[in-house]
């Protein structure tokens, strides 16, 4: 019998190996949008909307969109098993973190296909 | 008897006091918690920031709206705040992962190391907080 929880880390690699592929994913989206940023000419709404309407740039922010989820659910997870202590209430906080970030995927696609 | 038990030494424990004056965090220790610190800043404050997105996005009233909103310095302020957030989440990461494999380790490379993320990390900040203001 081990002390395995359900409100565990699942005790394999793949979360944590998860969480810096996406790290890497995300990092480089972050530097190619630092640059057009940075290199562009003042933002308008014009080319504000021709940038999300972009395929490329579509699927690259949902690419990123989803890699953020589940480094935020990794990273989330982490915290409420180092600080909240009690199972139930763990556990309540891990799904409603979960539905969280579910919601914030939705909308993340509903925004960029509208 | 009782001198000595008013005498005795108690043991030290993790009073408030003894976190905030007598231990002293290496650096590197406080590039890890302020990781964890701005990676859940981020995601508490991942509503607003989508939120602005979305009115940006969705007609052009909805964009000078969000562009006159951002320029309150209360805002402006938060945002701020976000981008070093992010900025911080961004540098201790990248650090992290040389750390992963092994590089930078040793302790003179370690503090190195976290000098520069300490240091990118608000330089970075003060670059896009004067590039987007």
């Amino acid at each position: 019998m081990t002390d395995r929880v359900v409100t565990g880390a699942h005790y394999g690699l793949r979360d944590w190996l998860a969480q810096r592929i996406t790290a890497v994913i995300m990092a480089i989206y972050s530097v190619i949008v630092a640059f057009v940023f940075f290199f562009s000419e003042p933002v308008t709404y014009g080319v504000w909307r021709d940038l999300f309407a972009q395929g490329w740039m579509r699927v690259a922010t949902l690419l990123f969109a989803v890699s953020l989820a589940w480094h935020a659910w990794v990273g989330v997870r982490d915290i409420l098993m180092d600080y909240i202590k009690p199972d139930g209430l763990r556990l309540g906080m891990q799904v409603g973190t979960l539905v969280v970030i579910a919601c914030y995927l939705g909308w993340t696609i509903q925004i960029l296909w509208r | 008897m009782s001198q000595a038990a008013v005498k005795k030494i108690r043991p030290k424990y993790l009073s408030l006091q003894a976190l905030l004056f007598e231990i002293r965090l290496p650096l590197p220790g406080w590039i890890s918690i302020l990781h964890r610190i701005s990676g859940a800043l981020l995601f508490v404050a991942m509503v607003w920031l989508l939120w602005m997105l979305d009115r940006s996005l969705a007609s052009e009233a909805g964009f000078e709206k969000v562009k006159h909103y951002a320029g309150l310095w209360p805002v402006k302020l938060s945002l701020l705040v976000l981008v070093w957030a992010y900025s911080h989440h961004f540098c201790a990461g990248v650090r992290y992962l040389f750390l992963d494999l092994d590089k930078g380790v040793d302790k003179e490379t370690a503090r190195l190391t976290s000098w520069i993320v300490l240091g990118a990390s608000l330089a970075l900040t003060a670059l896009l907080g004067w590039k987007l203001w």
